[in-house]
């Protein structure tokens, strides 16, 4: 189990010296990795990648993140993070067993039930991406939480642009 | 799996007895209010004093209706408790309009008598004189059904101080929010904690006959619908398909519920449900967005959120199927509809040059009406006489609630005591 925690650790440290800047704010650490409630027993990091800062096999889509942000008004994934998308399709189609929980958000804006509309829109924008690269339907899952679970809690312009997103979440 | 269980575990359906008021609330009263005079109740009973005070109830509804200002009690020249007590120029020297007298009288262990008496002061004469049985439990009940029987008195509008508000809130518990839905009475009082989560809950709706409650429950990572009955705090699951169950709303008779679904592809259309059976049936099949239904009170239209034009707009649909027509057509978002109990009414979120505002539209002129101010107003929801409509609102941040009558000349407050406080709807009349 401590393998577990150290290994963790490693790969947080990589995973935020090799974050790509973008216009958002870098998320929470807890956020971009499979922890949380959903992975924690994800089977994939066994001791391919362990000792020596090696490459690791298929999580190089966590390097890139597990969250997706969007635009205004809008359920486009922006060109720089369609290699996010392609790296989570990489992930899945190197195993049938994995499964994701794609979980869509709006910012807070408007009307409550209408904006668990505006997430799930953006989920399926995710969803398709993947399957367009040969995931599986019955690998992904999508929720939509609307503006429920914000990540940000203010009411600004960099708030709102934090909340409109897709977490990827694996679930198995 | 454990995390599901523990998830489960934590699920708590609680029928806390009422604890705090979670809601203070604060006039921010409009138009001029007649001046009225509500005499401290007599009591007669074991006890040496009365066990609630039933003018003040009566007071701080009339005074919460914005339209009467009860004076207070330093400034009464005589307190009587009969009716054939009262000297009516006692009252008119004062400028006071209207004057309650009244009392409670013990009967039994728990069984109590509450009369009053309304006069016109100036007319010198009773509007209204009434006796009533209460215990206890109900006698809150009680003072806010006379506090209705003489505001209808003097307005010709059915009171609604006797009514429920149902509202979600949601508190930082450390990392984790924790989400409840509460039922209180109309004043903020009397609350009770009908359901607690670590997940969402969202968009509860009453049924007709006030006993039920249907709501979304985020538990375990996806939506479902769930109906609650009040009383007893059971519930049963309505729907658990595949991607988004959402936007429950119960038809007049209260046998079915509209709901938004989602599916595995997620496009939400507009369904409705047979409580009973659990059969659904599919109203509208448009790629776009198609959510937030209601019934109108004459159960022959379901009016819903579509953006199929572009930006979300209200529509309506026969409740048997049919064609959508486009009901909305000012401004570029209207959503979330909600036609008052009388039908002549449509409420709504509305942007409002770039604020999201509670409006109103006279269905058959028309005219739209703002109703409020703030930046991101939502979930307008009437109270069953359609004169006053409840929203949430944001002040410093956290969401709280506010009731605005619905010609916009009364606003008032209800400033949260915890938390985020989001998403109210008010019930139906209560039936004695």
């Amino acid at each position: 189990m401590s393998h577990l925690k150290i290994f963790a650790v490693i790969m947080l440290s990589m995973l935020l010296s090799a974050c790509p800047k973008t216009q958002v704010p870098d998320p929470e650490p807890t956020d971009v990795t499979y922890g949380g409630d959903s992975g924690a027993n994800t089977s994939g990091t066994d001791a391919g990648g362990f000792g020596g800062g090696e490459e690791i096999p298929w999580d190089g889509a966590e390097e890139l993140g597990t969250i997706i942000y969007f635009d205004f008004d809008s359920s486009e994934v922006r060109a720089q993070d369609q290699d996010i998308v392609a790296a989570h399709a990489i992930a899945l189609n190197d195993s049938s067993f994995k499964k994701v929980r794609l979980e869509g958000h709006a910012d807070e804006r408007g009307s409550r039930e209408y904006n668990i509309g505006l997430g799930e829109r953006r989920a399926q924008a995710v969803r398709q991406l993947l399957m367009i690269q040969g995931v599986n339907a019955s690998q992904i899952q999508t929720v939509s939480f609307g503006e429920e679970r914000p990540e940000a809690m203010g009411s600004s312009e960099s708030d709102y642009a934090r909340n409109r997103r897709v977490e990827i979440k694996y679930t198995n | 799996m454990l995390k599901f269980l523990k998830r489960s575990i934590f699920m708590l359906l609680v029928l806390c007895a009422g604890a705090n008021a979670e809601l203070v609330i604060d006039v921010q009263g409009v138009a001029r209010p007649a001046p009225v005079s509500i005499v401290p109740f007599g009591w007669e009973g074991s006890s040496p004093k009365i066990p609630l005070d039933i003018a003040a109830v009566i007071n701080s509804d009339l005074k919460r209706s914005g339209r009467f200002a009860p004076i207070p009690e330093s400034d009464m020249l005589q307190k009587p408790t009969d009716g054939a007590d009262v000297d009516f120029d006692d009252w008119t020297i004062l400028g006071v309009e209207a004057v309650v007298v009244g009392k409670l009288t013990q009967t039994g262990d728990n069984a109590y008598t509450l009369q009053f008496q309304l006069f016109d002061t100036f007319g010198r004469k009773q509007l209204v004189g009434y006796r009533m049985p209460a215990s206890r439990g109900t006698m809150r009940a009680a003072a806010h059904r006379a506090a209705d029987m003489i505001y209808e008195k003097l307005t010709g509008i059915k009171g609604v101080f006797g009514t429920q508000v149902a509202y979600v809130t949601a508190e930082q518990r450390g990392t984790e929010r924790l989400y409840s839905l509460i039922v209180s009475d109309q004043d903020g009082e009397n609350d009770h904690k009908i359901m607690e989560s670590k997940d969402p809950i969202m968009s509860p709706a009453w049924s007709p006959d006030s006993r039920q409650l249907a709501y979304v429950s985020f538990e375990g990572s996806k939506s479902s619908i769930f109906v609650q009955t009040l009383r007893s705090g059971n519930r049963f699951q309505v729907s658990n398909k595949p991607g988004i169950n959402g936007a429950p709303s119960f038809s007049p008779d209260g046998r079915k519920l509209v709901v938004t679904l989602g599916g595995v592809d997620g496009n939400l259309d507009i369904y409705v449900i047979d409580i009973r059976s659990r059969e659904s049936t599919r109203l509208t099949t448009h790629r776009a967005i198609d959510t937030e239904g209601s019934w109108s009170p004459d159960g022959r239209y379901i009016y819903f959120t579509s953006d199929r034009a572009g930006g979300p707009q209200v529509y309506r649909i026969s409740a048997n199927g049919g064609t959508p027509e486009r009901v909305t057509f000012e401004g570029s978002y209207n959503a979330r509809p909600r036609l008052s109990p009388d039908g002549t009414r449509l409420a709504m979120v509305h942007n409002d040059r770039g604020s999201f505002r509670i409006a109103v539209m006279n269905i058959e002129t028309k005219a739209l009406l703002i109703l409020s101010e703030g930046q991101q107003d939502e979930s307008p929801s009437f109270a069953p006489n359609s004169d006053i409509l409840i929203y949430a609102t944001r002040l410093r941040g956290d969401g709280v609630l506010e009731t605005v009558s619905a010609d916009g000349l009364i606003r008032q407050k209800m400033a949260s005591g915890q938390g985020d406080v989001r998403e109210p709807v008010w019930s139906p009349f209560p039936r004695f």
